[in-house]
């Protein structure tokens, strides 16, 4: 038994046409197999090697990581003397992904890791989430790593870098109480100690996940007297240093096993990451890109746990004298949750392949000149990912919290219950469309594209392409959502009206959001009917509906209109 | 710390812990297509002692050891993936068919050719078999103390080795000198996870085959042609569940019930 094994829908999105491209860039034709004996030497290898590395996080995920989960949600952390305790499960899980070798996996092997691209990465990051959400806090932060490689010197790389990948965590401390989803306010001082040659780092940040790790990646204010972000610059903390300490930890909603603490940074040295100013315009904006690719993901997995569960509940329990899963009533809620569930992960693989070409790209940029081609590709792929990843965190999290709320349903009185695993589903969904930025703030990064075109050009791309002959009818569906799209693009751009546009902006990123899942899924679905048939049809179905009852929306509503919305 | 040369003994089983309706042949013996072939479980828990003892002395190097077809293989390499530095597998149709004695034979064989061993531990049994007498037989043929019933190591000082053995009621800590045959219970900890480092590098690694000859080992000693045990039947044994008894809470009927089990010796 293996979640990995059992999941033909997490390893037909590897097979992923692109992924060939991928591998080869972040693999530089191969170039490490002379090095490392864990190299591949050919692209059989690698997906070989991807295969393996997921076999493994499968029968940990199933063996170890969920059976934890209840306990984990049960005990949760302690924080003591400004110091963090996990709760025990989230301590074993953590040793038994480290000694399997699962930290910081992207980094290079030259630095410890085992080079993997952030699409592998997505699919260990579903079951970890699948298998409980709040450790994949914890495990995930790792990846904040990738920070001090893209922005560090080489001199940090190598001091921060290996001891992340043989397993010390990490954190990501931006919030401040008054700077929350407006980070320009952080207030967490920066001084620059002459006399030691470091910086010291003095105040307060809150709802801090995984706030007492190894290594803290810190925005704070280096410029004195400014206001803005142009004042931030980012940290690097090492707890071996001192100098911060927990003041509490959070009694959240979810995601118990990951602690959320309130820091006080009391003349923490603290190590200047990449240039001063360029903290919050430059970094955090790459951070939060990475940050909110992981959300996507681990709502996907909340999402996939969601639907697992409320299939083998519907199918045990009997009620007038049969199965409840024969019930079209429930049926049909099981169904659904299984499609938003393959929407959101074309969509999510989709991301994560585009931001694996650009980033191998820039980061071949980091030691020769690139292309023409390669450059062209480059920005190509890194405007799709910019694209892509406020819609996929934004869809996910939202259908991960519909589909917890079906997944009680089905459970009926029970689900109600603590005895369920559904209860916690729903709790811990809950913050995925919370944070790392609200669904609201991805509609504000996801807007421009819609009335650029970006996604109704994606989608048309996308269904030029060749599809299997049964699935041909979904072509014009799927076309004609788009058109309604672009109708009402036009109707609510018509207005020239800021305060409108933003009025509609959720709508009409929805309505985009449902047109680019549905041809995602439609060529995903093309490589294998068998497997992703009823998905599709269903979600077509459910997507062409929403995107009638947005365009008629928008169609009815007028500037006027819209003013009685504001409170 | 001393580098110490770690055998451990390993066994390729049917996964008798998922037993269909198809697991046995009409034939009463076993159907081994049926069912999965895993790393016997306390040899795992064998193999984490071994790889703890190596975290204890860096420098020190473990080899695997099984015998059984061509795929048995699979174990040494799984060995590999947790933390093992090779392996070999003893394969040759005269070994086929043995018994505890055979098998015993045959592995002492193998750990005299290796040579060089400080420590041989293996799972206390096998799952398909359950004798228990494999790990004891090669002490006695090589001569070695012997500890059973391991919990877990707790330390190793010169020659010594000082461990922790599950008894009725209780635990021991005995004391053994080096070289020493250890069998571990289920109930020690368990092993730890493959890793993807060793698994990308080792997944094509080779494994030494030995035939018989290769141990240099008595070819009427193996096999079959070693085997006193003879099979003289096999059954399937199907439970029945047979009439309950419904007893109330009542002293009366509680007092019953104790006389009866103890009479029938299920307790006392």
């Amino acid at each position: 038994m293996n979640w990995y094994n059992e999941s033909p829908e997490i390893k037909l999105r590897l097979q992923h046409p692109l992924m060939q491209r991928v591998a080869e860039l972040k693999e530089r034709n191969y170039a490490d197999a002379d090095k490392f004996d864990y190299a591949p030497t050919d692209f059989a290898d690698a997906m070989d090697n991807y295969d393996k590395v997921l076999e493994i996080v499968g029968d940990i995920c199933e063996n170890t990581i969920a059976p934890n989960s209840e306990g984990v949600d049960k005990t949760g952390p302690k924080c003591q003397d400004g110091r963090v305790t996990y709760a025990p499960g989230t301590a074993q899980n953590l040793q038994i992904c480290n000694q399997a070798g699962l930290s910081a996996v992207e980094m290079p092997r030259r630095l410890g890791g085992l080079n993997l691209p952030v699409t592998v990465f997505c699919a260990i990051s579903e079951m970890v989430s699948r298998a409980d959400a709040g450790f994949q806090n914890v495990w995930g932060l790792q990846s904040c790593a990738g920070t001090i490689y893209e922005f560090g010197t080489e001199e940090q790389r190598q001091k921060f870098i290996p001891r992340i990948c043989a397993g010390q965590t990490m954190s990501m401390d931006l919030t401040e109480p008054d700077a929350g989803s407006d980070l320009q306010n952080v207030m967490l001082k920066a001084t620059f100690d002459e006399q030691e040659n470091c910086w010291r780092l003095n105040g307060v940040k809150r709802f801090i996940t995984n706030g007492d790790s190894d290594i803290h990646l810190v925005l704070a204010r280096s410029e004195e007297g400014t206001h803005d972000g142009r004042g931030l610059s980012m940290f690097i903390y090492d707890k071996r240093d001192g100098g911060v300490n927990v003041r509490r930890i959070e009694d959240k909603m979810g995601i118990h096993g990951s602690p959320t603490c309130e820091l006080v940074f009391s003349n923490a040295k603290a190590e200047l990451c990449g240039s001063r100013k360029l903290g919050l315009i430059k970094y955090v904006m790459s951070l939060m890109n990475s940050a909110r690719l992981g959300i996507a993901t681990q709502s996907v997995g909340i999402s996939d746990a969601a639907w697992h569960e409320a299939l083998s509940y519907a199918q045990e329990r009997q009620q007038f004298g049969k199965p409840i899963i024969q019930m079209p009533a429930v049926s049909e809620m099981i169904s659904r949750i299984k499609a938003k569930l393959e929407a959101n992960r074309s969509l999510l693989y989709e991301t994560a392949v585009s931001v694996d070409i650009y980033k191998a790209l820039e980061d071949i940029a980091r030691e020769r000149t690139l292309t023409p081609e390669e450059r062209q590709e480059c920005k190509r792929y890194s405007r799709i990912a910019d694209a892509l990843t406020p819609l996929s965190k934004g869809m996910s999290s939202e259908y991960a919290n519909q589909n917890a709320y079906d997944c009680i349903q089905v459970h009926g009185g029970s689900g109600f219950m603590r005895d369920y695993l559904c209860e916690r589903l729903y709790r811990d969904a809950r913050i995925t469309s919370i944070y790392e930025g609200t669904t609201q703030l991805q509609v504000v990064a996801a807007i421009r594209y819609v009335t650029t075109h970006v996604y109704t050009q994606l989608v048309q791309d996308i269904l030029q392409q060749p599809v299997a002959d049964e699935l041909s009818a979904f072509v014009p569906r799927i076309n004609a959502m788009t058109e309604l799209l672009e109708k009402s693009i036009e109707l609510v751009s018509e207005a020239k009206d800021q305060e409108y546009l933003d009025f509609h902006a959720r709508r009409l990123v929805e309505m985009a959001a449902n047109s680019v899942m549905s041809a995602l899924l439609l060529r995903d679905a093309s490589r294998n009917p068998e497997l992703l048939r009823n998905s599709l049809s269903i979600y077509v179905d459910y997507a062409e509906a929403e995107t009638i009852r947005n365009s008629a929306f928008i169609e009815k509503s007028s500037v006027e209109a819209a003013k009685a919305y504001s409170c | 710390m001393k580098k110490l040369n770690i055998v451990v003994l390993a066994k390729q089983v049917p996964d008798t812990r998922h037993v269909g309706k198809d697991a046995m042949n009409a034939d009463g013996t076993i159907n081994r297509a049926a069912l999965p072939a895993i790393f016997n479980p306390e040899d795992l828990n064998a193999l984490e002692q071994a790889l703890r003892l190596k975290d204890m002395c860096p420098g020190s190097t473990i080899t695997m050891l099984t015998m059984g077809p061509e795929r048995a293989k699979e174990i040494v390499r799984e060995g590999m993936f947790r933390g093992a530095d090779g392996g070999y597998l003893l394969t040759d149709r005269l070994f086929a068919g043995a018994d505890t004695l055979a098998t015993s034979y045959a592995i002492s064989t193998a750990i005299r050719k290796i040579g060089e061993y400080d420590i041989i531990i293996g799972g206390r049994q096998a799952i398909d078999g359950d004798t228990a007498q494999v790990g004891p037989q090669v002490a006695e043929k090589l001569g070695l103390p012997q500890v059973t019933y391991v919990e877990e190591i707790l330390s190793l000082d010169n020659d010594t080795i000082t461990v922790k053995r599950a008894i009725t009621g209780g635990i021991e800590t005995v004391q053994a000198p080096l070289p020493v045959v250890l069998t571990v219970n289920g109930s020690a900890a368990p092993c730890r996870p493959r890793n993807a480092k060793l698994v990308m590098g080792k997944k094509n690694a080779d494994v030494t085959a030995w035939s018989v000859a290769d141990v240099n080992a008595d070819p009427s000693k193996c096999g079959l042609a070693g085997s006193p045990t003879k099979v003289k039947k096999i059954e399937n044994i199907s439970f029945q569940a047979k009439e309950s008894k419904v007893f109330s809470a009542s002293d009366q009927d509680i007092q019953a019930l104790m006389t009866e089990l103890i009479n029938n010796h299920t307790i006392g």
